[in-house]
């Protein structure tokens, strides 16, 4: 279809300018494959009878996959080949101002700023509850290797789905085929009961800076869930803006997967509006079906810069959609400290478990407390 | 799961030409289609892709396969997914029972003394007649017509990876019985409300759509059109009372054009024929199922209702 051949036959023209468009996509970050390239050239040529827009319509049901493509694909679309969008394009469903929740880039809160105590020569014991923010680089590497050797059990429920078992209820359809293979004569009666499923797991990690120094450990424990039930997990980040990285989790390699997500969050150690960006959360994912009946974990300081009024209704809002709400605060597991700050005191009432969160240890509990919700 | 309209026959319905004449098609069925979403419908019929629509839910999604399938004159076959279902319920299913019954008689109406052609019984047990068409082999046999597969995002991604096999060489091999093959491929839609993203692979193979939010003009014209007997007044004022309610952003569902069409209805129905703050707060719970939404807009119905 992609003619390689160098003339100027007015067909391989048009074909080039809009493989040249598919490629264009690509590079600037929309997933486009060769088969995706492939259809787009047939829609399109099929398309040139119909109005002016049709190419835009086109490359949008070809190359897109989601509703978070299109703003990559309009501006795309308008460079290359110039001129006005085609009317109905422009979206009116809050949609992709929701992901790009953009709040303004607020000061950075340069919390982190702790001295990273050298430690000499931690044995691994020690290194579990240590405090992950205070840590020397060699020992870091050492954690890292424990994050990877950390096998999560996923959280189960009932699932609708019968599956055979020696009791239970009885199975008539099995019973019944059973008999067919013996000519008609009864035989043994069979029996059935539901079977089990992952039940879905949301991690909603803080990467603002006051929560910088965990956010690698956070992120790799988040890496770790998510490889021990791929299908069943997704990941998002909280700062001013809530981005969705479950895609880079899904990489093998812990550190692959750390760059990429790396690169897919624009606010790492920006500032914190918790409440609007939940709510975000909820309006786009949430509401719709990811949070309900999910194990929803939160990793966050709960130090909100907003309206706590807001954070409370919104935190109250996932509870009641959540089958458990975990928060994991890396304060917690410090000596004197007291859940008062507006923010976290605004959420306590809707949580069902309040953990630390600051060393391997206090992880390693998370886990526990997420496989047996 | 049941064909909706009786089977049309392929010569009945000539093929459609471009975007436009789709679009003015569906219209005559009462569903009114925007530029893109015409040219991306033309382009899986022409292109003989699955349709893959998602969008807010109230949009019309489920209705597209409708009004598709009433403007080509095609049945329409329609699987609605949920979790844990498989081929059994999407495919074909033997008749067990039935086959059982059948076993039962070719043995107690045969002669003592004949011989029992073995093969004979076993292919009679696996009969057309046994054999339960669930949707998808119910579209494949009826082919054309068009497949709606509803919600494929309920279904658990095994079932996806099967489907994906299924659209693209649309047919399907029973081995007791042998391949089930349309003629012509099914017109296919998927419907997906994005509770969870389907894979790629099954993306890849279908032409993807976004349906929106209607604009006010078009949502006055669905409503003229779907209710003619709500007067051009009430319509108008409804239609922008929802259309507000969607721009103000601190909704936790906003209405839907299901819900727009509620709303005309249950003012209709209690004879109002303008929408003033009164009778807006009292039918409020056809536009808005959440009471916190509810309340919201119940505190700021005059600004709503202000022109």
């Amino acid at each position: 279809m992609a003619s390689c051949q160098p003339d100027h036959k007015p067909p391989a023209g048009v074909d080039l300018l809009l493989a040249g468009f598919a490629r264009a996509l690509r590079h600037a970050g929309v997933a486009v494959t060769s088969d995706r390239t492939q259809s787009f050239l047939r829609a399109a040529s099929v398309a040139e009878a119909g109005a002016a827009g049709s190419v835009y319509w086109a490359g949008r049901a070809t190359l897109c996959s989601g509703p978070d493509d299109f703003p990559l694909y309009d501006r795309v679309f308008a460079s290359w080949f110039g001129g006005e969008l085609p009317t109905g394009s422009r979206r009116r469903t809050p949609v992709s101002r929701v992901v790009e929740a953009g709040l303004g880039s607020d000061g950075d809160e340069a919390e982190g700023g702790e001295e990273a105590v050298a430690a000499v020569a931690s044995d691994v014991e020690v290194l579990r509850h240590r405090d992950v923010a205070e840590l020397a680089t060699t020992e870091r590497a050492e954690l890292a290797r424990m994050f990877a050797a950390l096998r999560p059990r996923p959280p189960l429920r009932r699932a609708a789905r019968r599956v055979a078992s020696p009791r239970g209820e009885i199975d008539a359809r099995r019973t019944l085929r059973d008999e067919l293979r013996y000519a008609g004569e009864p035989g043994r009666v069979r029996y059935r009961r539901r079977g089990r499923r992952a039940r879905r797991v949301v991690l909603l990690v803080d990467v603002s800076g006051s929560m910088s120094p965990y956010a690698d450990s956070l992120l790799r424990l988040a890496h770790a869930v998510t490889r021990a039930a791929p299908r069943s997990t997704e990941v998002f980040t909280v700062g001013t803006r809530l981005t969705r990285i479950t895609r880079a989790m899904r990489q093998r390699d812990p550190d692959t997967a750390l760059t990429q997500a790396g690169a897919t969050v624009p606010d790492w150690s920006g500032g914190t509006r918790l409440g609007e960006v939940l709510k975000a959360f909820l309006d786009r994912w949430g509401q719709r079906g990811m949070a309900r009946g999910a194990v929803v974990v939160v990793c966050s300081d709960g130090w909100e810069r907003g309206d706590s009024g807001l954070l409370g209704a919104q935190v109250q809002r996932l509870s009641r959609l959540a089958h458990r709400l975990v928060w994991v605060n890396p304060h917690r597991g410090k000596a004197g400290y007291e859940p008062v700050q507006a923010g976290i005191a605004a959420c306590l009432p809707h949580l069902d478990d309040f953990l630390a969160g600051h060393s391997f240890a206090t992880f390693a509990e998370l886990t526990e407390v997420m496989a047996d919700a | 799961m049941n064909a909706v309209s009786p089977a049309g026959s392929p010569a009945a319905s000539p093929a459609v030409g471009s975007p436009g004449d789709l679009a003015a098609r569906l219209a005559r069925t009462g569903y009114l289609a925007d530029e893109g979403l015409a040219t991306v419908g033309f382009l899986a019929l022409t292109m003989h892709r699955p349709l893959l629509v998602e969008g807010e839910p109230g949009t019309g999604k489920t209705a597209l396969a409708e009004a598709l399938a009433e403007c080509l004159d095609l049945p329409m076959v329609r699987l609605q997914c949920y979790e844990g279902i498989d081929a059994s319920q999407a495919l074909y299913d033997w008749d067990f029972p039935r086959q059982i019954l059948h076993l039962r008689t070719v043995e107690a109406t045969r002669r003592p003394d004949a011989d029992v052609d073995v093969e004979e019984v076993e292919k009679s047990l696996f009969d057309e007649r046994f054999l339960l068409a669930r949707p998808v082999l119910a579209a494949l046999r009826q082919s054309p017509s068009v497949l709606l597969v509803d919600e494929i995002d309920r279904a658990d991604d095994e079932f996806e990876a099967f489907l994906l096999e299924v659209l693209s060489t649309n047919q399907v091999s029973i081995p007791e019985y042998g391949t089930v093959r349309a003629a012509t491929p099914p017109v296919v839609v998927l419907t997906s409300n994005r509770t969870r993203e389907i894979h790629d692979a099954l993306k890849r193979r279908c032409l993807y759509h976004w349906i929106e939010h209607p604009g006010l003009a078009r949502e006055v014209e669905i409503l003229r059109r779907r209710l003619p007997e709500v007067p051009e007044r009430l319509a108008a004022q409804v239609a922008g009372a929802v259309q507000r309610m969607r721009a103000t952003d601190d909704l936790i569902k906003p209405p839907g054009v299901a819900e727009t069409l509620d709303w005309a209805r249950a003012l209709h129905a209690l004879g109002q024929r303008d929408l003033d703050v009164e009778n807006a707060a009292e039918t409020l719970g056809a536009v808005l199922k959440f009471r916190e939404d509810a309340q919201r807009v119940r505190d700021s119905l005059g600004r709503l209702l202000a022109r």
